[in-house]
């Protein structure tokens, strides 16, 4: 095989004579070659090319400049601090305090406004909102959910039913206080009473009146009779409304909508009456500062259900 | 060197040079580099270098400072890459960022015209309008004016070090900085208004980034324009090798024709009187020292070059002197080159006589000239409407694309939350565009949900089915929007429209949106 030539062209070929072959020369390049050889095929010895070698250079030349003055060199299980003292995790610690130092003024202003008042104030509102939606994340997904949407025994808080109240202050006093909450002497408060298993009604009773609140609410199975609504009047009424459309300042739940704590149908009310189930939430204000339950109760009252 | 010379009585400079990249002499790869002293050449492509090299500068120096009237609202400067706020003017056109796809269309209408280019006229881009080739041409201009011509330079290269060297050599470097920040200067009025970023960078109240900005680019024009020159095109650029790909036998290259150049031969009439064969190259090196690249382009086609035609002009100006038709180096297509080769070398010998009319010495007419036409091919045509349908398709949604938008996330966690009479509500995060430079009157609404009504926190606490806003200029308005719909009967997911629309009618754009209800 020849290559072909154009006239008047000289083939590329390299001086032998600029080099001095220590080993093995390749015959066409001209250029000696490492020994190394692969199934016929051996590796010219070409050098490095320059700009390589000095990127090369400089960069031991910065890696031993660096290493004086950052952590570098390992002793056990520390390393040399280095001329400047610098470290990753002081950086981030400046880095957080510098993001609270710039968060102080605001949260001294939601500290010092009452709650119903940020909610008014759009730039407040704001702030507090996304502050409340991560202390949300962090304290009460658990129970609640992520979307807040909680689940049999947890209320949702997206929706326009309130336990204790929508209201911005009411909520503010719920988290604050909690449900039930066992060290909180203003804790939010009710229980209702064990009619079935105290036996303050006979079994045909309960089983009367609760069939009688599944019909206010047109549960499957419900019936609406003239002795259930006397029951109702004598026993329940008192914290759930002669209505029965709920009291939200003894925490009485609503009969006759749509949204139950616990299952809606005609066994899981009956289940109630006989023994309570009763959900218990932490206070708040023994864990979080002011200004955080603050937030909670303007992100939880924006959800799409605040009074 | 040239003693009597007959072909060239006192009127042709015989150059005694050798190419410095040339394949006879390839250097070893740890060899520093050899320097190039391109010769001023004078001639069409020259001249035409020029041209391009005004027009391209002049776009890039001026652009800036072109304004364009836009208003109050919006900024004033014709072509502004506004980062911080995420804006491209351009013109009559402002693009945001969502609507990168017309930049991404731009690439690759592009990239199909560095195809079309190059499979027609071959690196024409290399040789006339990349930056590096003007930006070297720049330079050189600088560097001939003070230092002189090609042999004053080899000689002020060679001189010791002196008084008179240094004022030269201090000079041209301090002109190639000036120019170095010129061009970085003026890169970064692109991206803010530029009258006012000039009074900053002046007054030194610009952003450090600006400043950096400068310095960096200063270093890459300095670099690469005065002390790398050739080499940033032979070894840190791709294009060379991707060209390669892209070109075809009907292609324009610069070519040395060497089938009526050879054999070549600096005593022409001496050797014909002695009965060998003499083509026309005279071998006056000509072509050699105008050559910005190093290369010798009788070698043939090679990698390190450009395609700027100044042997083009250089051999023309010799031939024109030895009374001879021009083009001995010329634009020519592989196909046409092969065909004279075919021509007039037969066996494989080139035999000059075979091109020429025995009386006349005129070339004969089977002589295959290159002309315009070779850009006529189904390749380029079809590389063309590609490029103009790509520009078109473009242009069409440009210009049908409506000033508002919206734009509609359903929320995810809770899909729906069921209310206290039983209806649903599904929760939104609607956003607003108002991309022109006037507050617009909107009225936002659904449709399509029987029953439903939306309530949008502080802005309409009572249940509707529309509302009605005002959008500030070029921004985005964020709504929270509920939408609640009764209960009845309906299927788990419903799909609904939510519309923005200008007050006046004149413009209507819609979102499909999804209902989602619980399970029964």
């Amino acid at each position: 095989m020849s290559t072909p030539n154009k006239p008047g062209k000289n083939p590329g070929k390299t001086d032998p004579g600029q080099h001095t072959p220590a080993n093995h020369v390749d015959d066409f390049s001209g250029i000696a070659t490492t020994g190394h050889e692969w199934d016929g095929i051996q590796e010219l010895n070409n050098p490095l090319p320059r700009w390589w070698l000095w990127t090369f250079y400089a960069c031991i030349a910065f890696a031993a400049v660096y290493s004086v003055f950052y952590p570098a060199w390992p002793i056990g299980t520390s390393a040399t601090p280095g001329l400047l003292g610098y470290s990753s995790r002081a950086e981030f610690a400046a880095n957080m305090d510098s993001v609270q130092a710039g968060n102080q003024t605001v949260l001294r202003q939601i500290a010092d406004t009452p709650v119903a008042d940020i909610v008014a104030d759009p730039e407040l509102a704001r702030f507090a909102t996304a502050a409340g939606a991560s202390a949300f994340k962090v304290n009460c997904t658990q129970c609640h959910g992520t979307g807040a949407s909680g689940g049999p025994g947890y209320p949702n808080l997206n929706d326009d039913s309130w336990i204790w109240g929508g209201t911005i202050d009411a909520v503010y006093t719920t988290i604050a206080h909690g449900v039930r909450s066992p060290t909180d002497p203003d804790t939010r408060y009710n229980i209702m009473p064990n009619f079935g298993a105290d036996e303050l009604l006979d079994k045909a009773s309960i089983k009367t009146v609760a069939t009688y609140v599944a019909s206010l609410s047109g549960l499957e199975g419900g019936v609406s009779t003239p002795e259930g609504a006397t029951i109702f009047a004598d026993n329940c009424a008192a914290c759930h409304g002669e209505n029965a459309k709920g009291v939200a300042d003894l925490g009485g739940p609503d009969l006759t909508d749509a949204l139950w704590l616990y299952e809606g149908s005609l066994p899981s009310i009956q289940a109630q009456i006989e023994k309570p189930r009763h959900g218990m939430m932490p206070a708040w204000s023994e864990k979080l500062d002011d200004a955080t339950i603050k937030e909670l109760a303007v992100y939880v009252h924006g959800l799409g259900g605040g009074q | 060197m040239t003693s009597s010379d007959d072909t060239s009585p006192g009127i042709l400079d015989q150059h005694d040079v050798q190419a410095v990249n040339s394949a006879k002499m390839r250097q070893p790869l740890y060899a520093a580099r050899r320097k190039i002293f391109p010769k001023r050449a004078e001639g069409t492509f020259r001249r035409f270098k020029w041209l391009v090299m005004l027009i391209t500068l002049t776009i890039y120096y001026v652009t800036p400072w072109l304004r364009w009237d836009r208003g109050v609202y919006a900024p004033d400067q014709a072509v502004l890459l506004d980062l911080a706020n995420r804006r491209f003017y351009f013109f009559f056109i402002e693009i945001w960022p969502q609507e990168f796809y017309y930049v991404a269309g731009l690439l690759v209408m592009a990239g199909v015209g560095l195809f079309l280019i190059t499979s027609t006229v071959g690196r024409a881009w290399c040789g006339y309008a990349c930056p590096q080739t003007v930006w070297v041409d720049l330079f050189l201009v600088v560097e001939r004016a003070i230092e002189g011509d090609r042999n004053a330079r080899i000689k002020l290269d060679a001189a010791p070090w002196g008084p008179a060297k240094l004022v030269k050599r201090v000079s041209k470097h301090s002109l190639w900085l000036l120019i170095g920040i010129a061009t970085g200067g003026a890169w970064i009025f692109y991206f803010a208004d530029a009258p006012t970023l000039l009074n900053d960078v002046v007054h030194l109240q610009a952003p450090v980034i600006a400043y950096i900005t400068i310095a960096l680019l200063t270093a890459t024009t300095y670099t690469f324009g005065g002390l790398m020159r050739e080499q940033v095109c032979t070894y840190m650029c791709p294009w060379p090798r991707i060209q390669a790909a892209m070109l075809d036998e009907h292609s324009l290259t610069v070519t040395y024709n060497d089938w009526r150049g050879e054999p070549r031969g600096r005593h022409a009439k001496k050797a014909i009187v002695a009965g060998v064969p003499q083509g026309d190259c005279v071998d006056c090196n000509a072509c050699v020292v105008v050559c910005p690249m190093g290369i010798d382009i009788r070698d043939g086609q090679q990698l390190e070059c450009i395609t700027c035609a100044l042997c083009i002009d250089a051999c023309d100006n010799v031939m024109d002197k030895l009374g001879r038709e021009r083009g001995l180096i010329s634009y020519a297509t592989l196909a046409d080159y092969n065909a004279n080769m075919n021509l007039v070398a037969p066996q494989g010998q080139i035999e000059p006589a075979r091109a020429r009319d025995k009386t006349t010495g005129a070339l004969v007419s089977a002589v295959k000239h290159t002309n315009w036409r070779s850009i006529l091919r189904p390749r380029t045509l079809i590389y063309f409407l590609v490029w103009a349908g790509i520009g078109l398709a473009m242009l069409t949604v440009l210009s049908l694309r409506a000033p508002i938008g919206i734009n509609v996330l359903h929320d995810r966690n809770p899909l729906f939350v069921l209310l206290s009479d039983g209806s649903v509500q599904n929760g939104y995060d609607v956003k607003i565009l108002n991309m022109t430079t006037q507050p617009q009157d909107m009225v936002f609404s659904i449709a399509g949900l029987p029953g439903a009504t939306l309530t949008i926190p502080g802005a309409a606490d009572a249940p509707t089915t529309q509302l009605q806003l005002t959008v500030e200029p070029d921004l985005v308005l964020p709504l929270r929007v509920y939408v609640r719909a009764p209960k009845g009967e309906r299927e788990d997911e419903t799909d609904f429209t939510m519309s923005i629309a200008n007050a006046d009618g004149t413009n209507s754009v819609s979102a499909q949106v999804r209902f989602e209800t619980p399970e029964d």
